[in-house]
């Protein structure tokens, strides 16, 4: 079936949707990485059998006939609350059921399927309050979902309810209803920002692009997350993959480019599957091709999978290695948008970006400024993870305070410990610290602290963890990752790490930290790409605020979050010790010496810290400091 | 509307500079007589811009690599602020923390750009630990020693080997810190493609890769009261050595070296260019045959081993179309082997004869050891030593290079013409292949041939000459191994015809190759002259009229001999 014109595709539209509607109801299994990791599939086919052996017409992505009063089960996107998977939503309940299980399958099917009732040992419940519909979820409650909203409620692998819910009108309404400059206009006009780091302006890109004269360009999705601990471009290319497609064949329609690529990690399996399936709906009903709808506009869309490096997060390297090349930066100028894949003039955005472009061409550039400040509006998905309550994929408009995003959807701080800081923007970002809870995030508030949105993970910390630790952790990444190009990235991250072990393994001199410093200042400086120049702001921005950490790690040979191994004594308080040898016949080096019934001693230099006496103690008399 | 006419400037350091069509800011600071450092840096190649010693500082303190940022009118930028030397140090801290530091005893000592940037910026101190030395080196070339301890991974060798040579021998494997240069699947660089033209030594910064010394057996053959060594000088010898004893570029030293030579212990020395006149008349001779015959054509020169390797790896198929004479090194070291034989026929006690063949090139080491050039199983040249290991004999020695006074070679092979000469620039070869068929009879008409578009160190040059009656000959000269492989594609997709195709691995030729002192971007203009130079003050000008060929084909090479002797087997 190949859909020809306009009047074409809104027939199709209006048909889907009056199938959609014979279904009495729907139900939504999670289908993100996370809950299918937990069994969501093996649910949705129990509750497949189920509902057939219920004598209900079980409708599945739109493919059987459209018959009254069947039950629509589908496979969604993710929900963002992974922790609580595997999860599902019954609709028009709106009911929100977590941690299923298949053997809770028949309950749900006879109670809430056949039935409208709840199983209410499946639905959220905090403080004693029970939250059946998900909407009323504090997680949910308090967020804005945009880019996100369809992901979770709509089925991740049908074209068809794609469209029947409004996918492609944007398409449509560029190609038919807008000049390219006018598409170019709203996009600038909107202020929409890039959501892969640096925030640059979509609208001042495109028209760079449309402005190259070259015969050949290219559209280029940058779906490169390398983040440790983010998914948010994960979730949209496996929860909706249609809206980023959509929005790569506006820009693709705008600047006058007739091929596209998605550059998507092979370790997302997941999401290469959705995006090769949703490409050739999209390529069967010839919404991808040639004449598009017959309004004369080709394109077409190619996955190249990454061999996983963070560095080809970087636009000259993501294209490069799409290329077939290693994937290393190169020097600017020429920019991308000049010189790009394979030479040409390349409009490259990120998985976010490209999301939002169909509901900015829907709603307009003025609907879209009231979200959020005006020089960065917009909602911004964030990976919430950490020692906080509720974590998982959250989205809420720019501006937002990092108080409300971590203490009324994150839900404070777990176990009731104390806020200590927040990793923004990944191994490249910075810390923010208790003095930054007001702080709104945005683009532009957050590069006046020194820390930057990123691609969007959020790494919230407790007081128990150790900073000069956080910075191991990061520069280690950041190492590793590290293309080894440019001198000062390749040699200055390994030297900072090194300084980092040494600190933290108790050996760290004062001179080390002024050593430090410097490195970080040379490498930000002068490093080659992007990632090298933000590569020390984990070190940089944790000595601004935690010198005083560093300098007890240094001077007192000590860790007062006792994160540090190396730094930890184990003592026997004497007082308490009665003398019973149970520690000494535990341990395994033979570091604990005394006579029965008189206090034992542990040799600090034999002492490996395992710690097996302090639990075998029934005194309490073995203790950390 | 005066805006076209007023100049465009820009301050360096406080002072206003004219652009005048610098594509990056480091041209134009090195216009405004300062030295920027770079150390990945070379105009041939493609601008890298990983080793960052080039940054400058702007008006808003920032940091910009100047090897990749184009001037701006108004734009303000200083070269030596504190914060930016204090950034070099540390580049440099950091790069020779990860380094074998053994400069006493490194091969690079007297000429290496790390060395000289650590000295010039006062790095006094590496306070970060030494690792990843495991003093592994390649010793798999008879060209090249690969010793990856020394690398600092600016990638020269690699950009140079594949942009220029079309090789790609080398390239980045890991990352991070871990990242090294090295072969595919890291094997020994001999049993690779490599082609021995040793540019990637000539652009490494350190003594990463080096050529290999043969000076050792020399100094055994020179002390050996049995051996008479022979000694053969190529043309671009002559005007390249100098450099190395402060003589101004291009200055023509071969008297100085026939003499140093002789100092040295040499029984018997020579000039290549004399052979180089037997090539011009094999390689005419069998030029002409195949225009007549109309067969293997274009017909590509073979006296640079570099492009016989790369052809013989890549091009297969033009084997055929590669001149099947020997290059004049190996056309000489066959006729003095064969003179010594026949010497030594009905003689007791006979010392050994050794030919040392002098060359600006390090694939001339590989080219002796092939195979299809062994005469009885032997090498018909024993050592080949470049210019640059010259210099290093003759300062080990002792001698006083500057002040020796000037000696002509050794009879009967004493002559050469400036054809021969000529041999050690790019376009040389054709020039003294044309003037051997064309026959050009006064000095004049010499002047047509070289006008012809021949000279030049461009990397492609056409040249179209009328031949007998009606025919107008097509000639391609090129140097670099990608433009010979692009002026293949051309040939083969019927885009392109020639008749004849010279082919110089090295940019500009001999006079670039190598085994010259200091070859990247310096130079190459001056050593051109001073081949030219040396043509124009010979007193035979085309090699049909050097007395020393006729003579050679009437004994040594009649019959069947010249065949035998000058030709690949």
């Amino acid at each position: 079936m190949k859909i020809t014109d306009r009047k074409h595709l809104d027939q199709y539209r209006k048909e889907f949707l009056a199938h959609i509607d014979t279904q009495k109801k729907k139900v939504y299994v999670c289908g993100g990485t996370g809950c299918v990791a937990g069994g969501s599939m093996e649910i949705y086919d129990e509750l497949k059998k189920l509902i057939e052996e219920n004598g209900l017409n079980c409708d599945i992505s739109l493919d059987s006939d459209a018959c009254e009063g069947s039950i629509g089960l589908k496979k969604s996107g993710c929900h963002g609350f992974c922790e609580m998977g595997p999860v599902l939503r019954i609709e028009p309940s709106k009911l929100f059921y977590l941690k299923v299980k298949k053997e809770d399958c028949q309950e749900i099917v006879e109670k809430s399927i056949v039935d409208d009732d709840i199983v209410e040992r499946l639905i959220y419940s905090r403080d004693g309050i029970q939250y059946p519909e998900q909407e009323e979820i504090p997680f949910y409650k308090h967020q804005t979902r945009l880019v996100l909203e369809d992901c979770g409620q709509i089925d991740a692998q049908s074209i068809k309810e794609y469209i029947a819910y409004g996918g492609y009108t944007s398409l449509e309404k560029s190609m038919f209803d807008m000049t390219k400059d006018e598409v170019i206009n709203v996009i600038t006009d909107s202020n929409l920002r890039g959501r892969g780091g640096a925030g640059f302006p979509a609208g001042r890109k495109w028209s760079q692009v449309k402005a190259q004269k070259s015969p050949v360009k290219y559209v280029v999705c940058n779906g490169d997350e390398g983040d440790p601990g983010a998914f948010m471009d994960r979730s949209i290319m496996e929860g909706d993959p249609h809206k980023m497609l959509e929005g790569m064949m506006i820009a693709g329609y705008a600047s006058g480019a007739t091929e596209g690529y998605i550059y998507v990690r092979a370790e997302y399996p997941l999401a290469v599957e959705r995006l090769t399936n949703a490409i050739n709906q999209a390529r069967d009903i010839g919404l991808l091709g040639e004449n598009i709808l017959g309004s004369g506009f080709d394109f077409d869309i190619h996955i190249v999978k990454g061999a996983g490096a963070f560095v080809c997060g970087e636009g000259s390297a993501l294209t490069t290695s799409i290329e077939g090349n290693r994937g290393m930066p190169r020097v600017k100028p020429p920019r991308t948008v000049e010189h790009g894949l394979y030479g040409k003039p390349t409009l490259l955005n990120n998985v976010e970006t490209f999301a939002n472009v169909p509901i900015i061409i829907d709603k307009g550039a003025d609907w879209y400024k009231t979200i959020g400040p005006e020089r960065s509006p917009g909602t911004k998905a964030f990976a919430l993870t950490g020692n906080i309550v509720n974590t998982g994929l959250i989205e809420v408009p720019m501006g937002t305070t990092l108080r409300q995003v971590i203490y009324d959807i994150g839900g404070g701080i777990r176990g009731g410990k104390k806020f200590k800081a927040v990793q923004i923007g990944g191994p490249s970002g910075g810390c923010l610290t208790e003095e930054h809870l007001e702080l709104p995030l945005d683009f532009d508030s957050l590069k006046k602290v020194g820390a930057m949105i990123g691609s969007g993970g959020l790494v919230v910390m407790d007081e128990d963890t150790c900073m000069v630790e956080v910075a191991r952790f990061f520069m280690n990444f950041t190492q590793n990752e590290s293309c080894g190009k440019c001198v000062p990235c390749r040699e200055g991250t390994r030297r900072m790490l090194d300084i980092l072990e040494k600190i933290v393994a108790g050996n760290g001199e004062l001179s080390d930290l002024e050593t430090l410093e410097q490195l970080a200042d040379t490498v930000t400086a002068t490093a080659l790409c992007g990632l090298g120049k933000t590569a020390a702001n984990p070190v940089k921005s944790t000595i601004k605020y935690f010198r005083d950490e560093y300098i007890e790690h240094i001077v007192e040979k000590k860790c007062r979050t006792g994160n540090c191994q190396a730094l930890k004594t184990i003592y026997i308080d004497k007082g308490l010790c009665k003398g019973c040898s149970l520690c000494s016949r535990v341990c395994p080096v033979n570091a604990i010496s005394g006579k029965v019934k008189e206090p034992f001693e542990i040799d600090p230099a034999t002492c490996i810290k395992c710690g097996a006496c302090i639990e075998k103690c029934k005194f309490n008399a073995i203790k950390e400091g | 509307m005066s805006a076209i006419n007023k100049p465009r400037t820009m301050i360096v350091n406080g002072r206003p500079v004219p652009i005048e069509g610098e594509k990056t800011l480091l041209d134009l600071i090195r216009k405004a007589g300062f030295d920027v450092p770079t150390l990945c840096h070379h105009s041939q190649l493609s601008t890298f811009g990983a080793c960052r010693m080039c940054i400058v500082e702007d008006k808003k303190g920032g940091i910009i690599a100047s090897c990749s940022t184009p001037p701006k009118a108004g734009m303000e930028i200083k070269t030596n602020t504190p914060r930016i030397r204090e950034y070099r140090k540390m580049i440099l801290e950091l790069m020779l923390a990860d380094h074998n530091r053994d400069c006493i005893t490194c091969e690079k000592r007297r000429d290496c750009e790390l060395l000289n940037q650590a000295q010039r910026f006062g790095v006094d101190t590496v306070r970060f630990e030494t690792y990843s030395m495991d003093g592994t080196k390649d010793m798999s070339s008879p060209a090249i020693i690969r010793h990856p301890d020394k690398c600092i991974l600016c990638g020269d060798c690699i950009r140079v080997c594949d942009e220029i040579q079309n090789v790609g021998a080398m390239d980045f494997v890991n990352r991070g810190s871990n990242m090294e240069v090295m072969p595919a699947f890291d094997m020994p660089i001999a049993e690779t493609n490599c082609v021995n033209c040793g540019q990637c030594s000539a652009v490494c910064p350190t003594a990463a890769i080096t050529i290999r010394s043969n000076l050792p057996e020399l100094w055994e053959m020179l002390n050996d009261d049995n051996i008479i060594v022979q000694a053969q000088i190529a043309p671009a010898v002559r005007v390249a050595l100098g450099d190395d004893f402060n003589f101004p570029y291009g200055t023509n030293v071969m008297g100085k070296i026939v003499a140093a030579l002789r100092k040295l212990g040499f029984d018997e020395v020579y000039d290549t260019a004399t052979s180089a006149d037997l090539t011009v008349i094999e390689e005419a001779a069998e030029f002409v045959e195949r225009l007549n015959s109309g067969e293997k054509l274009p017909l590509f020169t073979s006296c640079c081993p570099a492009w016989v390797k790369y052809a013989e790896n890549k091009h297969p198929e033009l084997m055929d179309n590669i001149s099947s004479c020997k290059s004049p090194m190996e056309m000489f070291g066959s006729v003095l082997k064969e003179k010594a034989k026949k010497d030594a026929a009905g003689k007791k006690n006979n010392k050994i004869v050794k030919n040392i063949a002098i060359m600006p090139c390090t694939a001339k080491k590989y080219e002796i050891q092939r195979e299809d050039l062994k005469m009885n199983g032997e090498q018909v040249v024993d050592l080949s030593i470049t210019t640059h290991e010259l210099a290093t004999l003759i300062i080990e020695s002792g001698l006083n290079f500057k002040d020796l006074q000037p000696e002509a070679v050794d009879m009967p092979f004493g002559i050469a013409s400036g054809a021969g000469v000529i041999f050690g620039v790019t376009g040389g070869v054709t020039e003294a292949v044309i003037r051997n068929v064309v026959n050009p009879e006064n000095r004049s008409e010499l002047d047509e041939i070289a006008f012809t578009g021949v000279r030049g160190l461009e990397g492609v040059k056409e040249v179209k000459l009328p031949f007998g009656e009606e025919r107008v000959l097509s000639i391609a000269i090129v140097n670099g191994l990608r433009n010979a492989e692009n002026l293949i594609k051309a040939i083969q997709s019927g885009e392109a015809y020639y008749d004849f195709v010279e082919v110089m691995a090295c940019q500009g030729g001999c006079i670039a190759g190598a085994g010259q002192p200091f070859v990247i971007g310096r130079a190459r203009p001056e050593r051109s002259e001073g081949m030219y130079n040396a043509d124009k003050m010979s007193n035979v000008r085309t090699s049909q009229a050097n007395p020393v060929t006729e003579a050679l084909y009437n004994d040594l090479l009649s019959g069947d001999n010249a065949h035998r002797l000058l030709h690949y087997k």
